[in-house]
């Protein structure tokens, strides 16, 4: 009997690929259903206005429009629920359509609902708003100064929440002691994720059964069912079905519930109809929930070798006008719980001020809180290795948590699973020839060239997941995830998976885990997402989750219907259960390889039980729900070099290199996709993404105005890895999609400080690192 | 008022009546009904709408349908020919040149220029040229492979 080829952890070509490169993939707005309405929604121009008066009269009037809604109208509809509590959180009413006051610009006021695309638009343009324009506070730093404008009811000051981690009295004392403490103001500017397809809903009421079906861009089909039915529309979960099908790219940002959909899916009952909506760019930016915005004070302690003694850290974090579905996770438990990164430091305390602005809300941002923390980081052991004449790859060897197998109990919470974090980094250095590096730029130096090199090594709590613990810390979900497993009477298999893919290609790493496991062709092998209507109620995809959580769902119910098929191979092989083994394929009597039968035959047989063993249930379909014990920790280390133009101040990433350790790897040409990805998102942040508003207005609302990393201003990556499989949970895999964002801004940074130390800078406090600032920080150098 | 408007897509004639301000992209995807071009921004930065027109790769949100009066377009339901892939296509599916897809449509018709005009592109001209295409997964790193890869495939088949 030949032996299956093992396809788990092999380079295996994606299986979801022929749609998308012959444009047949399926999108939200590529859905079409008979009689369906087109929604436009008016939004405010203004970012802090109460509305006076809507008059829709002329807009109503417009041919082919069907009808037009405002917030009163939609009596009876809760706010939008924010999922993560924290003690003394405000919790500000977040209307579905602004009826009292718009808080931001894009916030919806009304929806117009037509025949056409430009019926709705032209509509929306006829309906009058009659506005008080109210002072307005958009600046994270300003928004609880004396005299800003008050945003909310509930928070006066505009304080959404105070939050503290780690020991005050215990940093106090270290910096007592230390030889050095080094302070810098850290800011870490707002982005905007821009996944490329922008958000779309189709929402269809069935009159005839009740029934709403909604097609939405979404990253977790049942948190939004959950969410929208159960506390904002107050219709019963089961009879609503949320498909998210082909979704273009999230990064965060399709986690949240938004008004869009939660408005299209309350007007299609009133109008009997289905109502689309697909967001424009411009709308994307307005509306979209927006990532990072920290503005930091730091400080971290060294003794007189540079070993670390304290951390201490005062953040205000930007929440935006509204409380976004994970926003006040994101600056307190995904971020300051990270701030031990991959070193011994013996003393941390963070304090962190959630403050409401007249912006855009802020949530999850690929990364999400552990970008904040690696970033400030990476910039404050540089900044040390700087005051202290150190090299900054000493001082990372110096301070690294030396290797563990199985758990390091950080000053901040967590527990980490397993780490060689200085393995990683002598790869690195390694990849890069540094001392080689440095004598280049030695040379490069004395002829006036700007040639820096930046160092970062991070780690990332992934996988997010243990419900006990997340539950304690304030989430209102579980974080556990589903898989279900259908064995067809002919063999073949279909898996229902709560993760969902959006670009990771869950279709080709989860089969590959399949066949391994039973030991059958991937192409048997069929993987259903995105659907509440099909699969088991699962938590979805961001946290870099779906393999170590959703997988091992997978994992856990494929081991079952082994086990049920030992059982009936038994049964036919007339042989006890405890004595059949499951190889290749085979269900066998152990020892005896030709008593075997075929997992075909077995499955056949499940559901056709003539033949079969006493009191057992027909069928071979098996469902199992994973919640893990603890988080997952990839960790990594990354390097870039840049050359800065001394003319223009032009940033040139020549090289970037990248050894991460995710654990096991199911598919290293996917991993190293989302690596790819991942260092390209960091690197905008670092050198070109960044949201401006000015007095509210967001001035960067377009992408001509939001520069998003282009190819032509990046390298080719080298990338390479180191394997520490987590113990946490049995595949061993700890998750990757968001290593790069999360390394690659402080490597860049880090790269262009150095590269302007000859200069005598030693920090700048501020991105994304444009010609212009880059120029204006060389102007105002010390030398 | 509507404007007749007649062109080739995909080798198949299609004649409407049409707003004059209906954008080529828009009549594409919702008059002829082929959803494989996508809109990805308002302001022609994206490229996600990028066909061949007579030719040219072109964004398709630059033209108003009625301006395209016979033209011959290819969306990148009409690259594989018989069954079977473009090299380009094939070079994005070996070299991993896509994650969400969404991009992929623009980004290979905009290679298929690339290619007729830089038969053996080096890395800066292929990262030149795709400026006027954004991906927001992969980097960019793959999307060259992909490209580099199908230049070879199509110089060997010469």
């Amino acid at each position: 009997m030949a032996t299956v080829e093992r396809v788990l952890g092999k380079s295996i070509k994606r299986r979801e690929d022929p749609r998308f490169i012959t444009g047949r993939g399926t999108y939200v707005d590529d859905v079409r259903l008979p009689g369906t309405t087109v929604a436009a929604f008016v939004r405010s121009p203004h970012a802090h206005a109460r509305i006076k008066k809507i008059d829709t009269a002329a807009a109503l009037k417009h041919p082919g429009v069907v009808a037009i809604f405002t917030g009163k109208d939609m009596a009876g509809v809760n706010s939008l629920p924010c999922g993560w509590l924290l003690p003394g959180l405000k919790v500000p009413p977040h209307m579905p359509l602004a009826a009292d006051a718009a808080r931001c610009v894009g916030d919806p006021v009304a929806i117009v609902i037509a025949e056409t695309q430009s019926a709705a638009q032209d509509a929306a343009d006829k309906v009058k708003v009659t506005w008080e324009v109210l002072r307005a506070v958009s600046a994270t730093d300003q928004a609880t100064a004396k005299g800003a404008p008050q945003i909310h009811e509930v928070a006066p000051s505009n304080e959404a929440f105070t939050w503290q981690i780690g020991d005050a009295a215990a940093v106090d004392a270290a910096f007592r002691g230390a030889a050095r403490v080094v302070k810098k103001k850290i800011v870490n500017q707002r982005l905007v994720a821009n996944p490329m397809e922008p958000r779309a809903c189709l929402a269809r009421y069935d009159q005839a059964t009740g029934d709403l079906t909604l097609w939405v861009t979404s990253q977790n089909p049942h948190v939004h069912r959950l969410l929208m039915a159960a506390f904002v529309l107050g219709i019963p979960e089961h009879k609503v079905r949320v498909i998210a099908p082909d979704v273009g790219g999230g990064f965060g940002s399709k986690i949240f519930l938004y008004n869009e959909e939660t408005i299209c899916s309350w007007a299609t009952k009133q109008i009997k109809r289905p109502v689309r909506w697909t967001s424009t760019r411009r709308e994307a930016f307005q509306t979209d929930a927006h990532g990072r915005d920290h503005v930091t004070e730091a400080e971290m302690g060294f003794d007189a070798h540079g070993k670390i003694v304290g951390l201490r850290v005062k953040t205000i974090a930007n929440m935006g006008a509204y409380l976004s579905t994970f926003a006040p996770a994101v600056p307190t438990y995904l971020y300051a719980t990270l701030l031990n990164g991959v070193y011994t430091i013996p003393a941390i305390h963070a304090h962190v001020t959630g403050v409401f602005t007249n912006t855009t809300p802020v949530d999850a941002y690929r990364g999400a809180g552990r970008p904040e923390a690696a970033y400030l980081l990476e910039r404050m052991v540089d900044a040390g290795a700087a005051a202290l004449k150190l090299d900054p790859a000493d001082i990372r060897k110096k301070n690294f948590i030396p290797k563990f197998d199985n758990g390091f109990q950080t000053q901040v919470a967590l527990n980490y699973d397993s780490g060689n974090y200085a393995a990683a980094f002598d790869k690195l250095l390694a990849m890069v020839d540094y001392r080689k590096f440095r004598h280049e730029q030695e040379a490069a130096r004395k002829q006036g060239r700007l040639l820096g090199i930046g160092f970062s090594t991070y780690i990332e709590a992934c996988s997010i997941a243990p419900s006990k613990v997340v539950g304690s810390l304030g989430a209102q979900a579980g974080l556990y995830e589903s898989g279900k497993v259908r064995v067809h009477p002919t063999g073949g298999v279909t898996v229902y998976t709560g993760s969902h893919s959006h670009g990771q290609g869950h279709e080709t790493t989860f089969s590959q885990l399949v066949a391994d496991e039973l030991g059958v062709p991937m192409e048997s092998v069929e993987i259903v997402h995105g659907d509440t209507g099909a699969i088991p109620f699962g938590m979805g995809t961001y946290g870099s989750r779906s393999g170590a959580v959703g997988g091992t769902a997978i994992l856990m119910s494929l081991q079952k219907i082994k086990e049920k098929g030992k059982k009936i191979a038994a049964h036919l092989l007339e042989a006890s259960p405890s004595d059949i083994e499951y190889t290749n394929g085979q269900f066998q009597v152990k020892g005896f390889p030709g008593k075997s039968v075929p997992f075909g035959q077995v499955a056949l047989t499940a559901y056709v039980p003539h033949n079969y063993p006493e009191g057992l249930e027909p069928g071979l379909e098996e469902t199992s729900f994973y919640d893990p014990s603890n988080f997952c920790f990839p960790f990594g280390a990354h390097a870039c070099v840049v050359e800065i133009d001394r003319d223009t101040g032009q940033v040139k990433v020549l090289r970037y290199l990248a050894v991460d350790d995710v654990g096991n790897v199911m598919n290293p040409m996917i991993v190293d996709g989302m690596v790819h990805g991942g260092i390209a998102q960091g690197v905008g942040q670092a050198l070109c993404e960044g949201a401006v508003y000015d007095d509210g207005q967001l001035v960067t609302g377009s992408m001509m105005d939001y520069a998003l990393p282009k190819a032509d201003m990046l390298p080719m990556y080298e990338t390479d890895r180191t394997v520490t499989p987590t113990p946490v949970n049995p595949l061993g895999v700890k998750g990757a999609g968001e290593t790069g964002t999360i390394a690659a801004t402080p490597a860049v940074m880090n790269a262009v400080v150095d590269a302007l130390a000859p200069l005598g800078v030693d920090h700048i406090e501020t991105m994304p690192l444009t010609a212009s600032r880059v120029w204006s920080v060389m102007k105002s150098a010390k030398r | 008022m509507k404007l007749p408007v007649k062109m080739t897509i995909n080798g198949q004639t299609y004649s409407h009546e049409v707003e004059p301000r209906l954008l080529l992209v828009h009549y594409i995807r919702e008059t002829v009904g082929l959803t494989g071009t996508h809109v990805g921004c308002d302001t022609s930065q994206c490229g996600a709408c990028t066909i061949l027109m007579d030719g040219k790769a072109v964004k398709a949100c630059t033209f108003f349908a009625v301006q395209c009066n016979g033209a011959k377009i290819t969306t990148i339901e009409g690259l594989a020919k018989n069954g079977e892939l473009h090299p380009i296509q094939q070079g994005f599916w070996e070299k991993h040149g896509l994650q969400c897809g969404f991009c992929t449509p623009g980004m290979i018709l905009a290679a298929c220029q690339m290619l007729e005009r830089y038969p053996k592109p080096t890395e800066e001209q292929i990262r030149h040229q795709l400026e006027g295409n954004l991906c927001r997964c992969t980097g960019y790193h793959n999307i060259v492979k992909a490209i580099q890869w199908a230049a070879e495939q199509m110089a060997g088949k010469k």
